[in-house]
């Protein structure tokens, strides 16, 4: 497989940079700054010495042997983004990008958020470099993700409450590029996702690619032997490419990304399953869309999967057949975090419990000495409410 | 030669510098959009930008984001607008311009869209997320049809970068007044005017500048060191306030009117100090 992207921030078709003119030389100089630092020792070091002191680096790989024993067929590794600090896979990439922001002299960084959880690593890069800090989040997404909207605001970050449109993710995602075209001088625009014009969709996978190259080392220990599937979530799809990017070029590893089947068909955000290509946020991917080119809303009970496109890069992997796509839908996201929690002691986030579901309908399909390594993207104190509602419980009784 | 560039030697042959308003198509319903363009004509307007909506307009604010959604709620599309200029060209004469994000176009097909509009009479593109590096599949097919693909360059623009995209330059090059998004500012940015002095020095076709500008007095100051003057947000507000109302029309007019007279006016209306500076001349 070449090296992807091309010089432009092309994956085959997808990717490059749609954006107004006044971004483009910023995105340049990004590019330039960044292509500088990974060929730079002190970068690699420093970045390598926060992985480890700061974020919790190397994650476990932990075997979910009561989960197997359950279901009765491959062996099931979790890889355990949830114990980087903050709680998920985000602080990978908002650490590599804080050091690029504090390389070309930015004073401030502004985030989109969906979840929070990648609100959350931006504000907690920021108080630890010293930033001020902006998130933008859909009005929608503070509601139901409360517990980050706080952690947030004693994080020291202003929240920006997003009104427009449909007051989500992409919403957030839009009123952060607008930011950016204003305060272009000073900012550095943090996005959260492989998503994004060209260098993001580059620099973000490369930065979540320790996911994959800690799981390498660790099932060779474990297991010695290469894991027969790999299996992520995808919304953007950060915490997937980050598993995926280190075997991509071993075809003996199946690749696996679940979607955000919502309630199915109309309401869903399962970008790559259900959409088309088009043109959002910088690149071009798979989006969702009506015939007239306009985007879709979206829907997913889960905020970080809620929507309506995909990164560049995994477009680009589906139509070469290296990474097959399913979706999950809510009740059997929610079904997955059950699942987990009862068997293993670990809540997933509803993000995370998409693709537990699928491993759990994998596994009974598979050999005993098959191996699954599911990336376990978050944990999910931040959903407790939202499952609870959704088990039939009011936050009272469930005592959140 | 084409509406546009005929349309600006004759301006250039009186000194003049051309008024572009913007209106988003369908913004409140294609019915008032194409008395509208009429309106505007009648009015002064030199050339006519008309938006196609779309639902991330991420390069707008918020007046014309809601302009945008007014538009979609009243069913508008890319297929429709060009309906809709197929109606209203042969009842004007001024040059027409879309302005559009890349995706409606990219999904009604570029090839089919520079057909179809060429067919119905468009005579430029304003593609706000397109720049140069990836315009080229899209231009190649406006180039075939004649229509003139006109790009942006913004404060940020370095003079290496402004050469590159001028050297591709048809129709006018659309200078970004602000670092930011459209919207109505109290101020234009004090540097303006040399800037746009300095791409006039080195760019070949006209240069048309907009964002930020609102009232009489700045389209009076920009209309003294540009080619163009493009009114967006301030009309949209316009649309906004009188759109319920019967005189909704001639309430756009009346303000179009105002501007064009500035323009034409000149120093009499401007408070800026730029007055007594900016000479007025032509290149």
């Amino acid at each position: 497989m070449p090296k992807l992207p091309d010089a432009r921030g092309h994956f085959g078709p997808y990717g490059g940079r749609y954006v107004a003119e006044t971004l483009m030389p910023a995105l340049i100089e990004l590019e330039q700054v960044y292509r500088t630092c990974r060929r730079d020792p002190t970068f690699h070091r420093e970045l390598r010495a926060l992985q480890r002191e700061y974020v919790g680096r190397p994650t476990p790989l932990t075997f979910a042997a009561n989960l197997t024993r359950k279901l009765g067929g491959a062996k099931i590794y979790l890889k355990r983004e949830d114990l980087c600090h903050t709680g998920a896979h985000k602080i990978n990439n908002t650490i590599g990008q804080a050091l690029l922001a504090r390389r070309m002299g930015k004073s401030r960084l502004i985030a989109e958020t969906g979840a929070g959880q990648h609100g959350v690593a931006t504000a907690t890069v920021a108080a630890l470099f010293g930033f001020d800090c902006e998130v933008f989040m859909g009005s929608d997404d503070v509601v139901r993700q409360a517990p980050n909207v706080f952690r947030m605001r004693l994080l020291g970050a202003k929240l920006r409450e997003v009104t427009s449109g449909t007051r989500t993710l992409k919403d957030a995602m839009n009123e952060a590029l607008r930011d950016w075209i204003t305060h272009v001088a000073t900012t550095f625009y943090v996005i959260g996702t492989v998503a994004g014009p060209h260098p993001y969709p580059m620099l973000v996978r490369d930065f979540q690619a320790v996911i994959g190259r800690e799981v390498r080392r660790q099932i060779a220990r474990q297991e010695g032997r290469l894991p027969d599937y790999l299996v992520a979530c995808v919304g953007g799809g950060s915490n997937a490419m980050g598993l995926f990017t280190a075997f991509l070029t071993d075809p003996a590893v199946r690749m696996i990304g679940v979607e955000a089947g919502g309630l199915g068909e109309g309401h869903n955000a399962a970008s790559i399953s259900g959409g088309s290509v088009g043109v959002l946020h910088g690149s071009k991917s798979y989006i969702l869309q009506d015939e007239t080119g306009q985007i879709r809303d979206t829907y997913s009970l889960a905020p970080g999967l809620d929507y309506p496109g995909v990164g560049p890069e995994l477009s680009y992997l589906h139509d070469q057949r290296r990474v097959t796509y399913v979706t999950i839908a809510d009740e059997q996201a929610v079904a997955g975090v059950k699942l987990l929690a009862e068997t293993e002691g670990i809540i997933p986030a509803l993000e995370s419990a998409h693709a537990v579901a699928y491993a759990a309908i994998l596994a009974p399909r598979l050999q005993p000495e098959q191996v699954i390594v599911l990336n376990l993207s978050g944990r999910g104190d931040k959903d407790l409410s939202v499952v609870a509602r959704h088990m039939g419980l009011d936050e009272q009784s469930a005592g959140v | 030669m084409t509406r546009i560039p005929a349309t600006f030697a004759a301006l250039r042959s009186r000194s003049e510098a051309a008024l572009i308003p913007y209106i988003t198509a369908g913004d409140p319903t294609l019915e008032v959009t194409f008395h509208l363009v009429r309106e505007l004509a009648r009015q002064g307007a030199d050339l006519i930008e008309l938006g196609v909506p779309f639902s991330d307009p991420m390069a707008d604010g918020p007046a014309n984001q809601r302009a945008a959604e007014r538009a979609l709620q009243s069913g508008t599309s890319l297929a429709r607008v060009l309906e809709l200029i197929q109606r209203v060209r042969p009842l004007v004469s001024v040059p027409l311009i879309l302005f559009s994000y890349y995706n409606p176009i990219f999904r009604y097909g570029g090839e089919r869209f520079a057909r179809d509009a060429r067919q119905v009479g468009v005579d430029g593109l304003v593609c706000v997320d397109l720049p140069p590096e990836e315009a080229d599949e899209l231009k190649r097919e406006t180039d075939r049809q004649d229509i003139d693909f006109i790009f942006l360059l913004a404060p940020t623009t370095s003079v290496s970068r402004a050469r590159m995209i001028l050297k591709r330059a048809r129709g006018f090059v659309y200078y970004v007044a602000v670092t930011g998004v459209t919207g109505v500012r109290a101020n234009l940015p004090t540097e303006l005017d040399d800037m746009v002095r300095r791409i006039r020095a080195i760019s070949p076709v006209p240069v048309g500048v907009g964002f930020g500008i609102s009232s009489p007095a700045q389209a009076a100051q920009v209309g003294r060191i540009a080619d163009a003057v493009i009114v967006g947000s301030a009309i949209s507000h316009v649309i906004e306030t009188y759109a319920q109302q019967p005189d909704l029309v001639a309430q756009v007019g009346a303000f179009v009117g105002d501007l064009k007279r500035a323009i034409r006016e000149g120093a009499t209306h401007s408070l800026s100090p730029l007055a007594e500076v900016v000479p007025k001349t032509q290149t």
